[in-house]
């Protein structure tokens, strides 16, 4: 499949070593690693956050050169935060820094789909976390941009809305073309979801292929410390004695 | 609420401006009957400069209150109680009496200097996201030492007036600037205030962390300099004319946001409009007052703002309890 976004020699100094990245749409891509693997510095990289270095382009141009407005159609980044500073309500929040005739629309598309229709005009510091995620994800599909960056989207929403969250991602992905790349933890919804995983450690994408493949390699196995038993993931060494700690 | 905001603060505003020229029951009126140049004068040379002083300050501190309180991500921040309006009376007593600069040009570039270093200072000591309990010492850090230290090159200079013009410094006044003087502050104020308005959209996409900001094209970085230059700018010019004057930063951008749906980059139109609105009441109130005498400005926005204050923090406090 035909790249839409590269990413050539992107860097964050400490964070992200010189990276080259081709992602599809059409298809999810999920990104795997351990904590401090550099998965939200790549995300942070491709959103041009925190000064990068390198090149990004996305349908072939640079999100560096257009206005806040148009970039937002072509660029979206979920963060991996939930604070809220100000009190708005669900509504703004879901609209923040988007801009066209239809954001109106927009807007109470997105809320349907993620059921927050009858929480639109409540204030996005009176809801539950899961809530107040959810409300974070419908301004990124409100967007409507190109490329979906999303850190952990999965984060505090319970089971149902992680499995649902993830398949309306991916029919996103499918049916409208749209490049989408999602850092997430659960390995198992990235098996099940994922077209395409790529696996960090240390700040550079070390592996890079289907689901299946990645989390059966041996790669996998050295970086997370941990392997698939008959009862799910489990840990190669049994941790620690608690006591010999002391 | 929008015609509210589009008609009725305009409104409120050309109306206390008029009555800060001339209350129908003063006796200006009366006195414009019997003579009509020493009325003229008493409008242009003493009234204008005063409520043209009024209407720049106060927006100036309601839209710079706006502005720092959507940088900080901080409902408290505030030029008077970040130590923004302490710092620039500092620099301007520093350079007109430890240097014995008296020209406004000194005066306005030393108080602006001084304003600058509070605003430095403050970010060193809390940070670009501070929480609120950080902020607030800080502030309270930087206002003593700039106060202590107002009062110190008060003491140090060899004027006898150096008492009177620390009263008029720490307290603020409006009272016998002329209309060089007020130029003097409205020109850098207005030209901060149309700077500090591009800003508006930026200062919105805060809300959701800077991150975010990043992500849509807007350098967090270079926003977060400007918006201290700006102000500093524009409240140590006016700072350098008019003295310290507290709580109007604070308060207007409250109110402001309560009619723009609580986005604080928005809300910084409405915030200059009622910071003016606030600071002319005032300053009618202070000279109108029936006590016999003018009361001084900075003890009116005081007395009106400390006990908001105190609302804001245990409003924050059971919010943040329940």
């Amino acid at each position: 499949m035909k790249p839409t976004v590269t990413g050539t020699d992107l860097a964050l100094p400490g964070r992200l070593q010189p990276t080259q990245v081709e992602i599809a749409g059409g298809q999810l891509t999920c990104l795997v690693g351990p904590n401090g693997s550099g998965k939200t510095s790549l995300l942070h990289a491709l959103s041009g956050i925190g000064r990068p270095e390198g090149e990004v382009r996305i349908h072939g141009r640079d999100p560096r050169r257009l206005s806040p407005a148009k970039r937002a159609r072509l660029l979206t980044y979920l963060p991996a935060t939930r604070e809220i500073a100000w009190p708005l309500t669900v509504r703004d929040i879901a609209a923040l820094g988007l801009d066209g005739s239809d954001v109106a629309v927009r807007v109470s598309a997105a809320l349907r789909l993620l059921e927050l229709d009858n929480l639109a005009e409540h204030r996005i510091d009176r809801l539950s976390t899961g809530e107040r995620s959810r409300a974070l994800i419908a301004r990124v599909l409100a967007a409507e941009a190109e490329l979906l960056l999303l850190d952990e989207p999965t984060a505090n929403l319970d089971p149902l809305w992680q499995l649902r969250l993830m398949e309306q991602l991916r029919r996103l992905a499918r049916e409208q073309a749209r490049t989408i790349l999602v850092a997430i933890h659960d390995l198992e919804i990235a098996r099940r979801y994922a077209d395409r995983l790529l696996l960090m450690a240390g700040g550079r994408i070390v592996a890079d292929g289907p689901p299946d493949e990645i989390l059966a390699g041996e790669p996998m196995a050295r970086i997370f410390g941990i392997r698939r038993g008959t009862d799910g993931w489990e840990p190669l060494r049994p941790p620690a004695d608690p006591r010999s700690l002391l | 609420m929008k015609r509210f905001l589009t008609l009725g603060l305009p409104g409120l505003l050309l109306l206390l401006f008029l009555l800060s020229l001339g209350s129908p029951w003063s006796p200006i009126l009366e006195l414009a009957q019997r003579d009509a140049d020493l009325a003229g004068a008493i409008l242009l040379e003493l009234r204008l400069p005063r409520a043209i002083l009024a209407l720049v300050y106060g927006a100036m501190l309601g839209a710079s209150g706006a502005a720092i309180q959507a940088l900080f991500a901080n409902p408290l921040a505030s030029p008077d109680l970040t130590g923004t309006t302490s710092g620039a009376a500092l620099g301007a007593v520093v350079t007109a009496y430890l240097f014995a600069f008296a020209s406004p040009f000194a005066l306005a570039g030393g108080a602006v200097l001084g304003a600058l270093g509070a605003l430095a200072l403050l970010l060193l000591l809390a940070g670009p996201r501070a929480e609120a309990a950080t902020l607030l010492l800080s502030g309270i850090a930087i206002s003593a030492l700039a106060g202590a230290l107002t009062t110190l090159a008060l003491a140090l200079a060899p004027s006898p007036f150096a008492f009177y013009d620390a009263y008029a410094w720490l307290m603020g006044s409006l009272a016998d600037r002329s209309l060089n003087q007020a130029l003097f502050a409205a020109v850098p104020a207005g030209a901060a205030l149309l700077a500090l308005w591009r800003f508006r959209s930026p200062l919105d996409s805060l809300v959701l962390g800077e991150d975010v900001a990043q992500s849509l094209g807007h350098d967090v970085r270079r926003m977060r300099l400007w918006i201290i230059c700006l102000t500093a700018v524009g409240v140590g010019a006016c700072v350098a004319v008019c003295g310290a004057v507290g709580f109007i930063g604070l308060v207007a951008p409250v109110f402001a946001r309560w009619f723009v749906g609580g986005h604080p980059g928005r809300a910084l139109g409405p915030a200059a409009l009622i910071g003016a609105c606030l600071l002319l009441g005032a300053d009618v109130l202070a000279r109108t007052a029936p006590l016999g005498r003018m009361l001084p400005l900075g003890v009116i926005t005081a007395l009106l703002g400390a006990p908001f204050f105190l609302w804001l923090v245990a409003h924050m406090r059971w919010s943040l309890s329940r």
